[in-house]
């Protein structure tokens, strides 16, 4: 990337470049709409070839999910003694994805880090989508879905009891139906300004009378923006405890149990930190392909990979240590089922699934140390997907290890998924990229108004200088 | 039923005969504060200014208050930690007395994941809705749409309003007061 010549402040320039390269506000309002504003149709073909692939694996979700419920569970590889196999794995797999996206929208918007509103769009809309993705499998994994409001202290006759509220898998049944409104909340909240503007912008009476509704009759008062800014900071405020819970809750499921490698109290703060580690590689991979496609390189800069990267470097350590501080424990406390386990997970039958998990979760990661690794988009595009493949393997390990040889050698077994299972989860990553896509199309994937201050900040830090488009 | 248009007019305050206020254009935020502050001074209090972007420094010019939606907030969100242990302890202990394990029917600490959970939530609607309701939002009409440049205050123009309700308000002398902080174009917006 060259960058421009700064007459002024060079240092200032070197040290802390500009985050926004634009040569005004229309400028932005323009480059950020345009892609959300052109006719339909014109759409060019590769976005539509993309899409017919992505629905096309939706409709094989829709396929298997038909298929599993009229014919039964029994269709999944789930038995006896693994009642928890590829659906629970994939459940957590993608409500880890969605934390990044709280994190990028909340925590890091409680720390004012300015980076953060080139990405937090985008990151928000992964959120909801991978929730969504992540609902679909204890939904099914009840067997009867359409029984689905017992999950809910909804008093009825046909139940004639209530929920266990001792249980963690009530509590999970809270954390995630919360987690999906708030986001959901919180992404809305952050869009109707930006609204506003395609609202102002609209050519055609669908998009004027659409918009118009959708934006609420927002037009920027310094009245509302005292409100808005209120509402944005209580709602980053509460979404911060509120995305470290719903894993922490997640978590409970597995460690208030008796099983040996469930059992640990480690496993709270392991999770959020593999949660956010795999859900900042999904919000890279798709962010690279954004970047690429949409030319948005002015407004992803490589100080916002960069930084991304060095959260990916960060919390992959911190679930390397964890790995290591399980092995350690099963090791100090002495309990021979616990040694047994940890023993079992990296050299038994699924030694495959643990070295896999190893090496794209800890070892893969320490190349952002190189600073040359953490600017490179390939080496980075490959990494994070592999964190994605490691993050996956990290459930599986977690699930179907601990399950497939319990404390009784007489019940152990050894888990395969049926191919039902292998399309259901390929089916739910086409209805997140389907939905993703769609979004992308047709909501702005930057937010705006938020990108717009931080221009007007830097025009000041720059004293006016024209900070201008950078040609990659 | 039949809608008589004149007094629908009347009941929004629009009509030929109704003046908003003058609004004036900048181009940069810190013009707009600074002008914003100056115009203060002259004695104007019903001011208003629309922005792309929350400008920093712009209540404090215009003397907007600070939101009082953190106090709505915190009401609203303590109700939620309340429903959720009111709901555990009638669900547990009341209304069906179920022992499970030979553990209490009821207990503080079991309840905190929930009682979180439901705090959270009734917070984030509390939040949500209370800024729409302290907006006076949605609404499909307001008189600074009249204005020419109005779409440009969502794009890259930061607008200043003097409203007519104000005490001191005379048309003529407000756009040449906005004229004299540096407002690029000043219009006289009906209501």
């Amino acid at each position: 990337m060259s960058e421009v010549a700064i007459t002024q402040n060079p240092q200032l320039m070197e040290v802390n470049p500009p985050l926004v390269r634009a040569k005004d506000y229309h400028d932005l309002t323009e480059q950020i709409s345009s892609i959300v504003e052109g006719d339909v149709i014109k759409t060019p073909r590769k976005y539509w070839i993309t899409l017919g692939i992505t629905s096309s694996i939706t409709i094989l979700l829709a396929a298997m999910l038909t298929y599993l419920v009229s014919t039964g569970i029994g269709v999944w590889g789930n038995n006896r003694p693994i009642g928890w196999a590829w659906d629970i794995t994939n459940f957590v797999f993608w409500i880890g994805i969605g934390h990044a996206g709280t994190l990028i929208s909340a925590i890091l918007f409680l720390f004012r880090q300015k980076w953060r509103t080139s990405i937090n769009r985008s990151a928000e809309a992964m959120t909801l989508f991978a929730v969504m993705c992540a609902g679909i499998f204890p939904l099914f994994h009840t067997g009867r879905p359409w029984r689905a409001y017992w999950l809910f202290p909804v008093p009825n006759t046909d139940l004639s009891m209530w929920q266990n509220f001792r249980s963690p898998l009530i509590w999970d049944v809270f954390a995630v139906s919360t987690y999906f409104t708030v986001s959901l909340l919180f992404w809305y909240t952050g869009l109707v300004p930006d609204l506003a503007t395609l609202r102002d912008r609209a050519a055609s009476k669908v998009r004027q009378v659409v918009f118009g509704i959708l934006s609420l009759g927002w037009r920027g008062s310094a009245r509302h923006w005292t409100n808005y800014e209120a509402a944005y900071l209580i709602l980053a405020g509460i979404s911060t405890p509120l995305v470290l819970s719903v894993h922490t809750i997640v978590s409970f499921d597995f460690a208030t149990s008796v099983i040996p490698g469930w059992h640990t109290t480690i496993f709270p703060p392991y999770f959020v930190a593999g949660a956010i580690f795999s859900g900042f590689a999904c919000v890279m991979t798709l962010l690279l392909i954004a970047r690429w496609t949409l030319n948005l390189q002015n407004l992803i800069t490589m100080k916002h990979l960069e930084n991304m990267n060095k959260i990916i470097l960060v919390t992959g350590s911190v679930v390397g240590y964890a790995y290591a501080c399980e092995f350690f424990i099963a090791w100090y406390s002495g309990n021979i089922y616990e040694r047994f386990t940890f023993w079992n997970r990296a050299f038994g039958p699924y030694w495959w699934a643990a070295w896999s998990m190893y090496t794209c979760n800890v070892f893969i990661p320490q190349l952002f140390w190189i600073k040359a690794m953490r600017r490179s988009i390939p080496v980075m595009f490959i990494i994070s997907i592999t964190t994605n493949i490691g993050m996956w393997f990290e459930r599986f390990v977690i699930i179907v290890t601990s399950l497939h040889r319990d404390f009784l050698p007489s019940s152990w077994g050894y888990f395969r998924p049926t191919w039902v299972d292998i399309c259901t989860f390929a089916g739910t990553i086409g209805l997140f990229l389907t939905l993703f896509l769609v979004f992308a199309r047709f909501l702005p994937m930057i937010a705006i108004s938020e990108v717009k201050g931080v221009l007007a900040y830097e025009k000041q830090l720059f004293k006016g200088q024209a900070v201008e488009v950078a040609a990659e | 039923m039949k809608l008589d248009p004149n007094a629908i007019r009347e009941k929004l305050g629009i009509g030929e005969d109704k003046v908003y206020g003058v609004i004036g254009e900048f181009d940069d935020p810190h013009e707009l504060v600074h002008a914003g502050r100056q115009i203060r001074q002259m004695g104007y209090t019903k001011l208003d200014a629309m922005t792309p972007f929350p400008v920093h420094g712009i209540e404090d010019a215009l003397g907007i208050r600070r939101s009082i939606l953190g106090w709505i907030v915190i009401c609203v969100g303590l109700c939620g930690t309340a429903t959720a242990f009111l709901l555990i302890w009638y669900c547990g202990a009341i209304n069906d007395k179920f022992v499970i394990g030979g553990k209490p029917l009821f207990d503080f600490t079991f309840s905190i994941p929930i009682a979180f959970e439901l705090t959270v939530l009734f917070s984030a609607f509390a939040s949500f809705l209370g800024m729409w309701a302290l907006n006076g939002l949605p609404r499909l009409y307001h008189p600074s749409m009249n204005y020419r440049d109005a779409h440009r205050a969502s794009d890259d123009k930061f607008l200043l309003v003097i409203e007519a309700d104000d005490p001191q308000f005379e048309a003529r002398r407000a756009a040449e007061h906005l004229r004299s902080v540096g407002a690029g174009a000043v219009e006289v917006v009906e209501g």
